[in-house]
């Protein structure tokens, strides 16, 4: 099948600024999703509020976009109430561990089977450039014309910390690497994380004097590093790119199913 | 066949109602004094194969349910006022996305924490105007077993016909009270499933189109229509627009189509109700001492009724006005500072006969505060 065919056309031109990341997202997470054969009809993509949230409007899955930090809470729902389902949880960096932040760890200790992507752009983009969680500290924003004092949370730390089974990050430079991270989260069984870099050109890049679109998806490359790459040894102060965490636990919804059968045993 | 009877808390006839109307996905949070719904649906779903999720707050929980009805799932959550509260954005959601849904909220004494351990119904408009914005809602609530039962199925019932979150507005007294419940015979109550869509495979299936008699048939996450799902005003595809005709007509019918369905929301019922002239209207715990006190004044040759209400929202001003247009008298017995008098006075043709007998001390009301009243209005003196 076409990408194009993964779209809901009818919905397009979409509201992302000129030299967003989130269509990159969008383009890798489809690949994915092309490349794995699902079928339409068996991916809920969830979402909550945000320029990251509206992505859910523009595919041609089963769409549920919710409220502001709770995507994690509503796809819990779906997914327990029906496991066949693949749910994929597209998020903003402020939607998904300031706001949503509780949901985000406590799916990722129930090891439920929801996949969740981190668009990090590090900036409320939507409301005009607010700081976030994940700015990090000296950074402009509108809500900070002194700079940033706030510390940023470490994605992959939190969601390791929390109980992820699978994490990785990467960034819309890598979007062909952002497709194969993405393939693996989805087919893995239970809670996965894929943080992925996204720039706001708009909103953080001009106040932080990172230039424009192409000029900060370059810098993903100098930025970054891929987890045991000589590049990365030899400068440790390089964000890692890369599957942090990748193994099995007991899943949420398949643990559930052996309380109802204990339950309906007990009960003849 | 003999019938089943249980001696049992309030909040058990709640959870035996939902299991009747056939909930299948509860999510909730521990809260004071509701947890007992929780707790034992935590046993009785999963025995027959239906799912119970303790979630990570009250917000979480309200999302979760909305998320599993819409897999084509009956679903519930329980509160009490603090939670209740944390729910009011996914309520709206709710609303908005026309989700069916059951809210019981168990009342306790408020604001913020307040009184966990001690009746009030002070969240009576609260369930109406609780989340922002116009929109419609129905609030039902009972004053005994057999009926918290019954209003449950209703609850489901309603939701599922009007694609709407309907609140359960129980409160502390009357779901810990324990009585008697005859559990109803399979097919003694009707029940209202899930309405899901005839449209074709293929066909353009717009799930936001109301039917000629205004229902929106459905159509499960999984199967094979897909759509889009938002709280943002939406078109007939459940697609984002700020189209004002858009804006306007889905806000309409948001409120039309519970405002159009008074008559058949409205659940009352009448206790010597016959040529009285002191109208009690009550609900809840409450109705239970205006009940009593009512018998007791009628054998004493003293005409007085109570008209008990058992669906709140939408207000049943009609009805309010009829039963209202005779009596010498009208007092509302509840257990907050008014919040149903305020409605009553401007449901009847005289506001200056309609008087407020309450507690807000979180003790039960009694017959005797009731009759004290009374007899002031009647010049009679305490």
């Amino acid at each position: 099948m076409a990408i194009k065919d993964y779209l809901r056309q009818r919905f397009f031109p979409h509201m992302w600024c000129p030299g967003c990341g989130h269509g990159t997202v969008l383009n890798s997470l489809l690949r994915a999703v092309e490349e794995l054969g699902i079928e339409k009809n068996d991916i809920v993509m969830t979402s909550g509020i945000g320029c990251s949230a509206r992505i859910s409007g523009y595919v041609d899955f089963h769409s549920l976009h919710s409220l502001h930090g709770r995507a994690l809470a509503f796809a819990t729902g779906v997914k327990l109430s029906q496991p066949k389902l693949k749910l994929l949880v597209p998020m903003g960096d402020g939607d998904a561990l300031a706001i949503g932040g509780n949901h985000f760890i406590h799916a990722a200790r129930r090891n439920i089977d929801i996949t969740a992507i981190v668009m990090n752009n590090k900036i409320y983009g939507m409301t005009g450039g607010q700081y976030s969680p994940l700015s990090g500290v000296g950074k402009k924003a509108t809500t900070a014309p002194y700079l940033t004092i706030d510390n940023d949370f470490d994605v992959v730390e939190l969601a390791k910390a929390a109980g992820a089974t699978f994490v990785a990050r990467t960034t819309t430079f890598h979007a062909t690497e952002a497709t194969d991270f993405l393939k693996k989260a989805i087919m893995h069984k239970g809670f996965s994380v894929v943080e992925i870099l996204s720039q706001c050109p708009t909103h953080y890049g001009r106040k932080n004097k990172e230039g424009d679109a192409p000029q900060m998806v370059a810098n993903y490359d100098k930025i970054t590093a891929r987890l045991g790459s000589k590049k990365l040894e030899e400068n440790p102060a390089l964000i890692g790119r890369g599957i942090f965490v990748d193994r099995q636990a007991p899943e949420y919804c398949e643990e559930y199913d052996k309380i109802i059968e204990y339950a309906m045993k007990g009960r003849k | 066949m003999e019938k089943s009877i249980k001696f049992i808390q309030g909040n058990e006839a709640c959870v035996e109602g939902a299991l009747y109307a056939g909930v299948e996905f509860f999510a909730g949070y521990p809260i004071t004094p509701s947890t007992e719904i929780a707790e034992c649906l935590s046993q009785r779903l999963p025995e027959r194969g239906g799912k119970f999720i303790q979630m990570e707050d009250e917000i979480a929980s309200m999302c979760a349910i909305i998320g599993a009805s819409l897999t084509g799932k009956k679903v519930m959550t329980a509160t009490s006022g603090p939670g209740f509260s944390l729910k009011q954005e996914a309520i709206g959601y709710a609303c908005m996305a026309e989700i069916p849904c059951v809210i019981a909220n168990v009342q306790r004494g408020g604001p913020s924490t307040g009184n966990p351990t001690h009746v009030s119904q002070g969240d009576l408009n609260q369930a109406r105007w609780g989340t922002h914005g116009d929109h419609n809602i129905i609030a039902l609530t009972a004053s005994n077993h057999q009926d918290i039962f019954s209003i449950t199925v209703d609850a489901f019932n309603l939701a599922e016909t009007y694609r709407t979150p309907v609140i359960l507005l129980f409160d502390e007294a009357i779901g810990h009270l324990r009585e008697k419940l005859v559990l109803p015979d399979e097919g003694e109550l009707p029940i209202v499933g899930r309405l899901r869509t005839s449209v074709g495979k293929g066909v353009d299936y717009r799930p936001y189109l109301p039917r000629e008699d205004g229902r929106l048939p459905m159509s499960d996450f999984g199967a094979e229509h897909r759509y889009n799902v938002t709280g943002l005003f939406h078109d007939m595809w459940g697609f984002p627009s700020n189209n004002p005709q858009v804006v306007s007509d889905l806000l309409r019918h948001l409120m039309d189509k519970i405002d159009n369905n008074v008559h058949s929301i409205t659940r009352y019922k009448e206790h010597y109700m016959d040529g009285a002239e002191y109208v009690l209207i009550s609900y809840g715990s409450s109705a239970r001492s205006a009940i009593h006190m009512a018998k007791n004044r009628r054998m004493k040759g003293e005409k007085i009724g109570v008209l008990e209400l058992q669906s709140l929202w939408p207000f049943p001003q009609h009805l309010i006005r009829e039963k209202c247009s005779k009596a010498k008298a009208v007092i509302v017995v509840e257990m907050n500072s008014g919040q149903l008098m305020y409605h009553v006075k401007a449901a009847v043709d005289d506001p200056g006969k309609v008087f407020l007998s309450n507690r807000i001390d979180g003790k039960l009301i009694t017959p005797a505060d009731i009759k004290g009243l009374l007899r002031i209005i009647q010049g009679r003196g305490v």
